[in-house]
């Protein structure tokens, strides 16, 4: 009996928090750690696909206030009507093309997201996949390790980074710790953004095309819209000449694949350093052969500092958001 | 100047291979096991690499033996005493590959924190489709601690310095004007750093200076990156240590007995492994090429060398 009745007692305290529900991988739930993890009356723990949760706890729907999001989860109409109680979105990402901000704003719901928390990481990310492609050090310690007998002589020569023209997409928070790590190689910084940044001093093109034509590398730090959608297409690509590198490390869908692919294929590019691609996980046997190419399995942000930050960004955002208090890394 | 004899005792690139070939008459070492007296008399200059140069016994052979003029920046191969002694100039590739060494550094340390080699090997294989990628350590904001604070240790520190990285250093004085930490022996300098960086000269002295004592410093969340020489890592001692998990890493551009790498190393995931590619661009070994050529033109004109040692 008192069993029974501790447990009563437990679900009443939980179903007197405030509600979140999780759209996100398998696994998501762990993003709540102690003690926000306490806090919330925390829905779809199992990470069931959200309209398969929905559909079967119907009753719920109404009272959920906050949704917890991965990148990659879409916040679609469809999703926001069927909780006409929302008023929060948290997405445990930087991006935020997956959540119809439009739709948001209209209904008055806020959207949170990562902040400053990956930038850092990411921008680590950019130059370490930079330095790999020119410089060929995953190439060649590949080769070593499967022992090819290559004498250490013909192993190809690379390029070094001091010096290089580097145009970058998106002075952002992630393009601006780009340039500043590149700034102590004594690469020449420029940049294209959808305006010219009032405190920068580095060189603005207002096109990709100019940008690639006074450039050896791209670094593509932008966030993904209509107007960039596919926008470093093939004559993006020529402008940067043979030998040009491009390295994306904001959204795969910045980059016209097939365009990519047949400039390869023709010599047209030099390299690149890609961590995420327009389909993800990426499973394309053409871009596994190519040498000159780096991969990375969308791991831009994901070290154990990032992960341990954004565990604690999206608890104090969720709890700001039920103590009335401003939200911490407000997008909207 | 076709007249020349100059010794080739080591392969290099092509470009001054056929350029030494023109201007002078070359004999490569490994055609001659056995260097005939006529020619050993006629050779008044040495061209060698990080791994051969001339040691006393090569000196001896050569009566004629002006300048020693290295395609590289490390000397070690080279009996500096015995040149001094018998008044033979030698030469180096200083500043060209500084910068080149030093970009290869931080690419070293990225690549080994952030397990770039590994991931790319993953997607390759299709294992994305199975999982992500598990979480690897930030580079951002990490001490390093570098051993020797030369033109290559202080280009290492600036490029660090862009990712917020706290520096220090060991060397065999302290600088007085340098702003970064000084540790007044490496123990110390591996103690508080997360990543050792060894950027000096192989001499005696710093011969194993990478010992199991250091290592332990380093410890399981430490890292190791050489792009020294070989010689300069206890490397037993080292794949001891990696395999116990008492290293958290190393990137290593150098070995002992290259291009020997120990086996041990190919299995282990908190490696990056190079087949001495430091000064592997196509820019600087012609500007390499360049200074070795540049200074046995001045050399031989009675001019001042370009880039002298001895």
């Amino acid at each position: 009996m008192a069993d029974r009745s501790t447990n009563e007692e437990q679900s009443q305290s939980i179903i007197n928090l405030p509600k979140v529900l999780l759209h996100g991988p398998p696994g998501f739930s762990s993003l709540l750690q102690p003690p926000y993890s306490l806090k919330f009356h925390i829905l779809n723990n199992a990470s069931l696909p959200l309209h398969h949760f929905l559909a079967n706890h119907a009753h719920l729907c109404s009272s959920v206030a906050a949704v917890l999001c991965d990148g990659g989860y879409p916040i679609t109409t469809d999703l926001l009507s069927l909780l006409p109680s929302l008023r929060l979105v948290v997405t445990s990402s930087a991006g935020t093309d997956h959540v119809d901000l439009e739709e948001c704003r209209r209904r008055g719901v806020r959207v949170a997201g990562a902040g400053n928390i990956f930038s850092q990481d990411v921008a680590d990310l950019a130059v370490a996949l930079l330095i790999d492609v020119i410089m060929k050090i995953s190439a060649a310690d590949g080769c070593l390790r499967k022992r090819h007998g290559l004498s250490w002589r013909d192993f190809p020569l690379g390029s070094k980074l001091t010096g290089k023209k580097v145009g970058i997409v998106g002075l952002g928070k992630i393009g601006l710790e780009v340039a500043h790590r590149l700034e102590a190689f004594d690469c020449m910084i420029s940049y294209n953004s959808r305006s010219k940044k009032p405190f920068v001093s580095y060189p603005f093109y207002s096109s990709v095309v100019e940008l690639a034509t006074n450039s050896n590398v791209l670094v593509l730090c932008c966030a993904l819209n209509d107007q960039t959608r596919q926008m470093i297409n093939r004559e993006v690509m020529l402008a940067l000449g043979k030998g040009g590198v491009i390295v994306n490390v904001a959204r795969g869908a910045l980059i016209d694949e097939k365009d990519l692919l047949r400039c390869w294929l023709e010599g047209e590019i030099g390299g690149a350093g890609l961590d995420v691609f327009e389909n993800e996980p990426l499973d394309c046997e053409e871009l596994f052969s190519l040498d000159n190419v780096v991969l990375s399995p969308h791991a831009g942000f994901s070290t154990l500092e990032s992960y341990i930050g954004i565990c604690q960004l999206v608890g104090r955002n969720l709890e700001a958001f039920f103590s009335n208090k401003p939200l911490i890394s407000p997008v909207i | 100047m076709e007249s020349i004899g100059v010794l080739l005792v080591a392969q290099v690139i092509p470009y001054l291979e056929q350029e030494l070939e023109k201007r002078y008459k070359l004999f490569r070492v490994w055609e001659y096991p056995q260097l005939p007296i006529e020619h050993a008399n006629s050779i008044r200059a040495v061209v060698g690499n990080a791994s051969a140069g001339a040691n006393a016994a090569l000196i001896e052979a050569l009566p004629k033996l002006e300048i020693v003029s290295s395609f590289s920046v490390g000397v070690d191969m080279i009996d500096l005493d015995t040149c001094k002694e018998k008044g033979i100039r030698v030469t180096n590739t200083p500043d060209v590959l500084t910068e080149e060494v030093a970009d290869l550094s931080i690419g070293l340390m990225l690549a080994l924190l952030r397990r770039i080699c590994q991931c790319d090997r993953y997607v390759r294989a299709g294992n994305w489709k199975k999982g992500d990628f598990k979480l690897t350590t930030k580079f951002s904001g990490k001490t390093v601690g570098i051993i020797g604070l030369g033109r290559i240790g202080e280009a290492v520190a600036k490029r660090a310095e862009g990712f917020n990285c706290p520096i220090c250093y060991y060397s065999r004085t302290e600088k007085r004007d340098s702003k970064y930490k000084y540790y007044p022996n490496v123990v110390e300098l591996a103690s508080n750093c997360d990543i050792l960086v060894v950027a000096c000269p192989l001499t005696k002295e710093t011969h194993h200076i990478i010992n199991r004592e250091v290592i332990n410093a380093l410890g399981p969340k430490g890292y190791l990156i050489n792009i020294g020489r070989g010689k300069h890592v206890d490397e037993a001692e080292l794949v001891s240590a990696l395999q116990d998990g008492r290293l958290g890493g190393a990137g290593l551009d150098v070995f002992e007995n290259e291009p020997v790498v120990p086996e041990e190393l190919f299995g282990l995931e908190n490696v990056v492994l190079l087949p001495h590619v430091g000064s592997g661009t196509i820019e600087t070994r012609h500007a390499m090429a360049d200074l070795v050529l540049g200074n046995l033109e001045a050399h031989f004109l009675g001019k001042p060398l370009l880039t002298p040692l001895v």
